[in-house]
């Protein structure tokens, strides 16, 4: 079945996820579509599947327009979604699992578990997969498990499927499998929508591909016309303007210091998450760290704040004084701050109000409240911040992205800090509250704080650092000074090797 | 603008209006129920469930339970009668101590202050979920209660700590005087103490709280602990209005509590609520249970009430939170 979006549009509060999105996937073939967190992808899935009814524009099927309520009738309509994180009922068998919802009964109105268990039989036989209906999911392998969901999809004889980066935690032999098994789909005429990070399985598999970027999209075409670095370009954009930057009054002495920073694998022995990462901030200085999504960046920075104090080795100087932090008072406490990447789960409580957030960090935590002190504060940063809220007692709910951003920021500026983190500051925030926060760090730059300003997006990175960092596959592997790098030497040290 | 604060206000004071009302309907119904002895003793009746109630709003504001706090108060309320009747015998060391009155009531108090700190303890450094670390104290703490007193009520404690449960001072009764304390205390303690900002905030956003530097594990520990002392008041003032500590005393006194805390607007979730919202709550199953007695209602109908009213509660909250 061809399956057309036309002009969709979506708004949350204080964002809009999808802005005129238009994309069209074709019967026969795989349709990937590609994106950075926060593009758009899970929103667009999420109204193709039925789970958000309300939207603009139209969804098409073989030219007929449908506006699903519920995940149901998607369902009905013959789309089947495969999620990232699998729907199992892991104590559940295999078959219990393939009909749930739509059991089938005997005669006497009783489960008919003999029809159920061939019926599963018959397609787990179609999918290669040699194991008995009745044994139950949380004994079966991840890779397994999504055989198991494509064969729920195969079940309801869905004529649309979509994955959900399907691949991200299968072996090599199992991606090989599930790619064969794509490709039987694909010649039985039915339409997939694939999504995934990796390029290498992209252009292994897709036929078709459409990139979004901050809600719009930002291509679309046929993989063999295109390349790699063509598609992480648009991933990442390059429609910000790039400005002359104002060279910081960058000092050569090195505020912080690191070496030889390793981080082991929570749960995978002897698998190393980072590896031989040292490097110098200077003060004043804005270190830019690029990479692509899974390179490790946050990662690092949540190491030095302390967050993984019992798998992670590495040096650590903070102006000539060594230090190992075990947790993030500790790191705070020696001039760090760290404006995390989800500023809704990490950085701000959102049902208290801006006041309450800026002082969090800085509160005595012995003594009695200062409401006056606390408001004073909250109100000069609001000024000097630019945050817009009719009062600073507004919930931080109630603030658009960009100015919780601010907010968030003014709190960890309330500590007077040395060394500012910022991992992805201005991930899902219009070009306007963007330009606002450029501006702003590089005025504290200026004022001598040195950052480490970690960003998916090239013309950020550019726009800002004095120098460039490139990771990939938790190492780095480039270092460019402001004036020397350019878009292509960046991407190219960011692709895994 | 004007509008959504009145909103807002009225939201606010929905509980107080429905203490209000339902004050209301049973002084229409009973002309027993608006007289001086009649409301004091609804005052004293809820005296102890205000205590537990108050422990039991910080500990759900950051989003735990405490369900231990009825054995607890047991527990701490017979070591109370024990240390005053008996004193505490250290028998290899030949050692025997004498308690007065006030020494038992701290005796009590530290006993509370202990088994709640344990909670915390196991809550944080095994990272058990609340509601099962409290339920395992909940048999403990009832089981002590039951060694310690051999399952025999330890009684006569004399006139000091008959005056605790039974006395006026200033014309109000001491019970009275002494939940009115523990209430302005923690009024305090939540809106004006960086503690009381903590607690919200852990309700609010835990990750975010740990990453501002907050010792999350040492705030969730002092709260339990504090919830624990809290029941232990709420045992000694059990124990003085009976002049008698009894082995099954503050049965499924934990649900009360928790119920009050519910009905006064704080959520289960976390981060949002008040300690005077739960003060509201406790008057409000106080009266309903006491205008029910003086309307002869049956206290099998009185516990069908009790729940309708939880019900209620939450019900109208759901709605409200649904219009944010």
């Amino acid at each position: 079945m061809l399956l057309e979006a036309r002009n969709i549009s979506k708004s949350f509060p204080g964002v809009k996820a999808l802005d005129d999105v238009s994309l069209t996937f074709y019967p026969g073939q795989v349709n990937v579509i590609l994106g950075e967190n926060g593009a758009g992808k899970s929103t667009l899935l999420k109204i193709l599947t039925g789970v958000y009814p309300q939207y603009e524009g139209d969804i098409r099927l073989d030219g007929e327009v449908v506006r699903f309520s519920s995940i149901r009738e998607a369902q009905d309509a013959g789309i089947a979604i495969i999620h990232q994180e699998l729907n199992l009922i892991p104590h559940l068998t295999i078959s219990e699992n393939l009909f749930l919802g739509r059991e089938l009964h005997n005669a006497l109105g009783l489960l008919d578990e003999a029809e159920m268990n061939r019926q599963t039989q018959a397609i787990l036989g179609k999918l290669q997969l040699d194991i008995s209906p009745q044994t139950r999911v949380r004994r079966l392998k991840v890779g397994e498990q999504q055989l198991v969901e494509i064969a729920k999809a195969l079940l309801t004889n869905a004529a649309i499927i979509l994955m959900d980066e399907p691949t991200s935690a299968l072996s090599d032999a199992e991606i090989n499998n599930l790619h064969r098994i794509i490709r039987e789909l694909k010649q039985a005429g039915k339409t997939i929508v694939y999504i995934s990070h990796k390029m290498e399985e992209l252009f292994r598999i897709a036929d078709q591909y459409t990139v979004l970027r901050d809600g719009v999209t930002a291509g679309n075409g046929a993989m063999e016309h295109t390349t790699e670095q063509a598609l992480i370009r648009m991933m990442v954009g390059r429609d910000v303007q790039i400005e002359a930057k104002t060279l910081a009054t960058s000092g050569e002495d090195a505020v912080l210091k690191v070496s030889d920073l390793q981080l082991r694998h929570p749960y995978v022995k002897k698998r190393l998450v980072l590896q031989d990462i040292s490097f110098v901030l200077k003060k004043g200085e804005i270190l830019g760290i690029f990479g692509l999504m899974g390179a490790g960046r946050t990662e690092m920075l949540e190491t030095l704040f302390g967050l993984h104090p019992g798998r992670s080795d590495y040096q650590l100087e903070i102006e000539g004084r060594s230090f190992q932090f075990k947790s993030p008072q500790a790191a705070i406490r020696q001039g760090l701050a760290f404006v995390t990447e989800d500023r809704k789960s990490e950085g701000l409580v959102l049902g208290m109000d801006i006041v309450s957030n800026i002082s969090l960090p800085t509160l005595n935590r012995t003594s009695i409240l200062q409401g006056a002190r606390e408001k004073n504060l909250a109100r000069s940063y609001v000024d000097q911040l630019a945050i817009k809220t009719p009062s600073e007692h507004q919930l931080c709910r109630n603030l658009s992205g960009g100015n919780q951003q601010k907010v968030v920021l003014a709190k960890w500026l309330s500590t007077q800090p040395k060394i500012l983190f910022m991992d992805e500051p201005t991930r899902g925030i219009d070009i306007k509250a963007k330009h606002e926060l450029y501006e702003l760090i590089k005025t504290l730059a200026g004022e001598g704080l040195s950052i480490l300003l970690v960003s998916s997006e090239i013309p950020e990175i550019l726009t800002l650092s004095d120098r460039i960092l490139v990771m990939a596959e938790g190492r780095l592997t480039a270092s460019f000074s402001a004036a020397e790098a350019n878009e292509d030497q960046l991407l190219k040290a960011a692709l895994p090797a | 603008m004007n509008l959504t604060f009145n909103h807002q206000l009225l939201r606010k004071s929905q509980s107080l209006i429905a203490l209000f009302l339902l004050c209301l309907l049973i002084a229409l119904l009973s002309d027993k129920f608006l007289t001086t002895a009649n409301l004091w003793n609804v005052l004293r009746q809820i005296s102890v469930n205000v205590c537990i109630a108050v422990g039991m709003t910080l500990v759900v504001l950051m989003a735990g339970i405490d369900l231990s706090v009825g054995s607890v108060l047991a527990f701490s309320g017979a070591v109370c009668a024990g240390l005053i009747k008996f004193g505490f015998a250290f028998e290899s060391l030949d050692l025997f101590v004498g308690f007065t009155v006030l020494g038992g009531i701290l005796g009590a108090m530290l006993v509370g202050l202990l088994l709640g700190l344990f909670n915390g303890w196991v809550i944080t450094k095994f990272v058990v979920p609340p509601f099962v670390a409290t339920l395992a104290m909940l048999t403990i703490a009832r089981g002590l209660t039951m060694l310690y007193t051999k399952g025999i009520p330890i009684s006569n404690l004399g006139p000091g700590l008959e005056f605790i449960g039974s006395g006026w001072f200033l014309g109000i009764p001491v019970p009275v005087w002494i939940s009115l304390i523990v209430v302005l205390v923690f009024v305090f303690i939540s809106r004006k103490t960086a503690f009381g900002r903590y607690i919200y905030a852990i309700g609010g956003n835990e990750k975010a709280a740990f990453l501002s530097g907050i010792n999350i594990k040492r705030i969730k520990i002092a709260v339990y602990g504090l919830a624990g002392m809290l029941a232990a008041i709420g045992g000694v003032l059990v124990t003085a209005r009976l002049n008698s500590a009894q082995p099954n005393a503050g049965m499924s006194y934990e649900l009360d509590a928790i119920a009050a805390v519910v009905i006064g607007g704080t959520s289960l979730s976390g981060g949002v609520g008040t300690v005077t919202g739960t003060v509201i709550g406790a008057a409000i199953i106080g009266v309903l249970n006491n205008g029910l007695v003086l309307l002869n209602v049956s206290p099998f109908w009185q516990q069908v009430a009790k729940g309708v009213v939880i019900l209620l509660a939450v019900i109208v909250d759901k709605m409200n939170r649904k219009e944010e």
